[in-house]
């Protein structure tokens, strides 16, 4: 194309014709390199399959995907609590509490778990010893997944068109009226995808849980440390087995969560 | 309202519980005795060399991942070609993964036997990058590319008609309007890079001394009995983490509270 | 009726509404009148139960009412931005009030039909808001307060999200149902046009206190000060008097008490014509004249009149 630079007659487009090419092809060059490649990998080289189907790994896999939506259910409750506290509530502090919420994306999960250890595990000044045991790995998986619901909803709940609430009272309905057939049905979709973020996340969760579960298979492992351990035991082809199945069926029920919030969302298309 | 009061309960005792009073503890176990035991548990050669480890992996991820962050949301937004949408799935991907499927990928890859294999990559410090790249990589973009939606094209269009070409444009009109959400995509970022664990352990082999980030030094003086050491490394990352919180408290886009 | 008594209702160091005392009669449709930041959506809330004064009392039927929340008032609250329940069909946003008292459903499908074809939505029964024009959410936002048959009727600027000429149309709906129900209404606007077409009362509010109340003929001949008579219509200020542009005279030749203006303007408004005057000190005025009127003065831009008024207002508190 003839660029004829400097005059404001020239197209825009002959003038940007470089930035387009250099970011898209730069970007999508750097994310083949780090991230589909590596993948694209690690699809290939699965194979020992029985590593999927032995009495462990199953185990494993039915621990992660039922540990993960039970801690996706308790956020959608707690964290949905906590951005009602955060939005409509007004105390001292609020803004400190407000950053805490923050602290488990910052804080690394190895000391997430060393800290729920210290104070939950054997050596626990409050007696609490969760250590070995499933409730750690709850414990654990609340730590690294609290903010999701709580960030999700709080954006929607501040949002939230308080006339609908005034209606509903000149109407008759009173406080849990409101909130159950009002309120509820609007922050829903956010919920959800808050719930699916945290479910995501308690699935691949590694740092946090390794030290506290104490990884007893049958018990205690989580499919993370499954594959860790596979690759340890050197059988990496197993390990790509049992992380390609855990990834297909997470995004299964991602997919099945994404379908619930289209689904609950009809009235605003 | 009682039920406003025993909602800010719940909510508080939960933080506590689950938050607060872990970490708290943590650090009171670790300056119980002073900050003489801690500071020297924290400054042995093999600690000091795992915090080394730690800030170069974070030296380089960052700026690579800030980089490439800011290039790929221009790319998604301002040029809509087709695989654009993949594009922005793909850049999701790392959040999704597990991190130890993450260490396992680049060992397949670039391990001995995989398609880029036998270059010192893997059990080495290059691994261990490609490692913390991957996983802190999404943060950039998802916070620059909302804004990029939002600010709309119409004042880059002013600039073109006016004469400015597309390196004026981007630093007098696109940059300023971002950078604030690079920089929290940054911080986001260096929060990542700092905390990472599970893919590098895979990739590293954990080889006190010479591959061990702080993380991974945090779990091997742990199970090697020294909680000492493995709280006094635990507090410097959590200090990190503050740091990092107080930055992003004060760069997070307003809103949610009142 | 509704009684309200010295009501003072306070946000922080701002004072909406300064002892306000107002009585509504049964089944009238009375209008609060006044700019933004006179209190009168205040007022209107604090009626609701939406808002709780700080003093004074408000009474529905002869009841004090003060203490008692919204949802048992029997007040039917419809606002500006229409406060749809957006997840709900709109069938089911007017049945809302019903649902929740758990009337059978039979009683429930026979009220929501009847309410449907009242505001004209049958055929849109299954639809949700976001899928209705700004006219059509607002009927259905009166739909659903008339649902639960409510004693009194209370409107925030209904119509002040909707274009001019879906604003007219409602307006003249929204008399025409009342003159079928009489319900006691109470609606607030800012539009002078609007509350003197629609209401049998006006209260005209300025800064949290009521300047008057009227019939909207008498609040236009007889304004209790300039304020009232400012805001209710155009009006020229020449001294202490107050003269409406129609109330204006021009003359080609001077008489007598006859001021000296050049036009400046003329401003055709179909078959009004506003004339825009500048007197010899500078001042300007404006008058409102037929086109017959215009014409036969053969009046034209930068031509000489003069002006004397046919009717003026002075106020004896003039400051």
């Amino acid at each position: 194309m003839a660029a004829s630079a400097g005059t404001l007659s020239a197209a825009p487009k002959s003038r940007r014709s470089v930035a387009p090419g250099l970011s898209i092809g730069l970007s999508t060059l750097y994310l083949s390199l780090i991230v589909l490649l590596p993948l694209a990998a690690l699809s290939w080289r699965a194979h020992g399959w029985d590593a999927v189907s032995t009495a462990q790994g199953v185990s494993a896999l039915k621990l992660t995907l039922g540990l993960s939506l039970v801690v996706a259910l308790v956020n959608a409750v707690a964290g949905t609590a906590i951005a009602w506290s955060l939005v409509r509530d007004r105390f001292v502090g609020q803004g400190f509490v407000n950053a805490l919420v923050d602290l488990p994306f910052a804080l690394p999960t190895i000391v997430a778990g060393l800290t729920l250890l210290a104070l939950y595990g054997p050596k626990s000044p409050v007696g609490v010893n969760a250590a070995f045991t499933r409730w750690g790995l709850l414990l654990a998986l609340l730590f690294v997944t609290l903010p999701f619901v709580v960030r999700t909803v709080q954006p929607v709940l501040f949002e939230l068109d308080r006339e609908m609430e005034d209606a509903a009272a000149s109407l008759g309905a009173g406080r849990v009226t409101t909130f159950l057939r009002i309120i509820l049905p609007s922050i829903l979709p956010a919920i959800l995808s808050g719930v699916a973020l945290a479910f995501a996340r308690a699935v691949g969760e590694f740092g946090a849980v390794v030290l506290i579960s104490g990884n007893l298979p049958f018990k205690t492992e989580v499919v993370s440390v499954y594959v860790f351990g596979r690759l340890e035991s050197g059988d990496p082809g197993g390990a790509a087995a049992a992380s390609v199945v855990i990834l297909l069926i997470s995004f299964g029920v991602l997919l099945a969560i994404g379908g619930l919030r289209r689904w609950v969302t009809k009235h605003d298309r | 309202m009682i039920g406003k009061y025993a909602l800010r309960l719940f909510s508080l005792g939960y933080l506590a519980v689950l938050l607060v009073a872990p970490v708290g503890y943590v650090f009171w176990q670790t300056f119980e005795h002073g900050v003489g035991p801690a500071w020297d548990a924290v400054t042995t050669p093999d600690a000091l060399h795992a915090l080394k480890v730690t800030l170069i992996l974070t030296a380089i991820a960052v700026p690579a991942n800030t980089i490439f962050g800011v290039l790929c949301a221009l790319a998604i937004v301002r040029h809509r070609y087709p695989g654009a949408g993949i594009v922005n799935a793909v850049v999701d991907l790392p959040l999704a993964l597990s991190p130890v499927v993450v260490g396992l990928a680049l060992l397949l890859l670039y391990g001995r036997g995989g398609w880029l294999g036998g270059h010192g990559i893997v059990f080495a410090l290059p691994g261990m990058v490609l490692a913390t790249i991957f996983v802190s990589l999404p943060f950039v973009v998802r916070e620059v590319v909302p804004v990029l939606r939002e600010i709309g094209t119409e004042q880059e269009q002013a600039a073109a008609t006016l004469g400015a070409s597309a390196l004026q444009t981007f630093l007098r009109v696109t940059w300023p309007a971002i950078r604030y959400a690079t920089a929290y995509g940054v911080v986001l970022t260096t929060a990542r890079a700092l905390g990472e664990f599970g893919a590098v352990s895979v990739v590293s082999g954990r080889l006190a001394g010479e591959t061990e980030s702080l993380t991974l030094y945090v779990q091997d003086r742990y199970q090697s009995f020294d909680t000492t050491g493995a709280y006094a490394a635990a507090v410097v990352l959590a200090l990190l983490a503050m740091a990092t919180l107080l930055l992003m408290t004060r760069l997070k886009p307003k809103e949610g509270t009142q | 009726m509704i009684a309200a008594r010295g009501i003072v209702k306070r946000f922080g160091a701002f004072t909406a509404l300064d002892g306000v005392s107002v009585d509504v009669p049964t089944g009238s449709l009375t209008a609060l009148l006044g700019p933004s930041g006179s209190g009168k959506s205040t007022l209107l809330r604090v009626i609701a139960g939406l808002e709780q004064p700080d003093e004074g009392q408000v009474s529905l039927d002869g009841e004090d009412v003060t203490r008692r929340p919204p949802q048992s008032r029997g007040v039917g609250f419809v606002f500006q931005h229409y406060a749809a329940f957006k997840h709900m069909t709109v069938w089911d946003n007017v049945a809302f009030g019903l649902t929740i008292r758990r009337r059978p459903r039979s009683e429930i499908k026979q009220r929501v039909s009847e309410l449907l074809d009242l505001v004209q939505l049958s055929g849109l029964a299954k639809r949700y808001p976001a899928q209705l024009s700004g006219g059509q959410r607002q009927r259905m936002g009166l739909a659903r307060a008339l649902a639960v048959d409510p004693k009194v009727l209370l409107l925030d600027e209904p119509f002040g999200a909707l274009d001019a000429r879906v604003r007219k149309e409602l307006r003249i709906w929204l008399r025409r149902l009342h003159d079928e129900t009489h319900t006691t209404t109470v609606i607030v606007t800012h539009d002078q046009e609007e509350a003197m077409d629609v209401a049998d009362r006006v209260v005209v509010m300025n800064a949290g206190r009521i300047e008057q109340t009227a019939p909207p003929r008498e609040l236009y001949d007889h304004p209790a000060n300039e304020f009232v008579m400012s805001f209710v219509g155009p009006v020229n200020r020449l001294g202490d008097a107050f003269i409406r542009p129609h109330d204006v005279e021009l003359l080609l030749e001077p008489n007598g008490s006859t001021q000296e203006a050049m036009v400046q303007r003329l401003v055709h408004l179909g078959f009004e014509v506003r004339v825009e005057l500048v007197r010899d000190d500078g001042e300007t005025l404006s008058a409102q004249l037929t086109r017959e009127q215009v014409e036969a003065l053969e009046l034209q831009h930068g031509q000489i009149v003069y002006v004397r008024p046919m009717r003026q207002t002075v106020f004896a508190d003039a400051d």
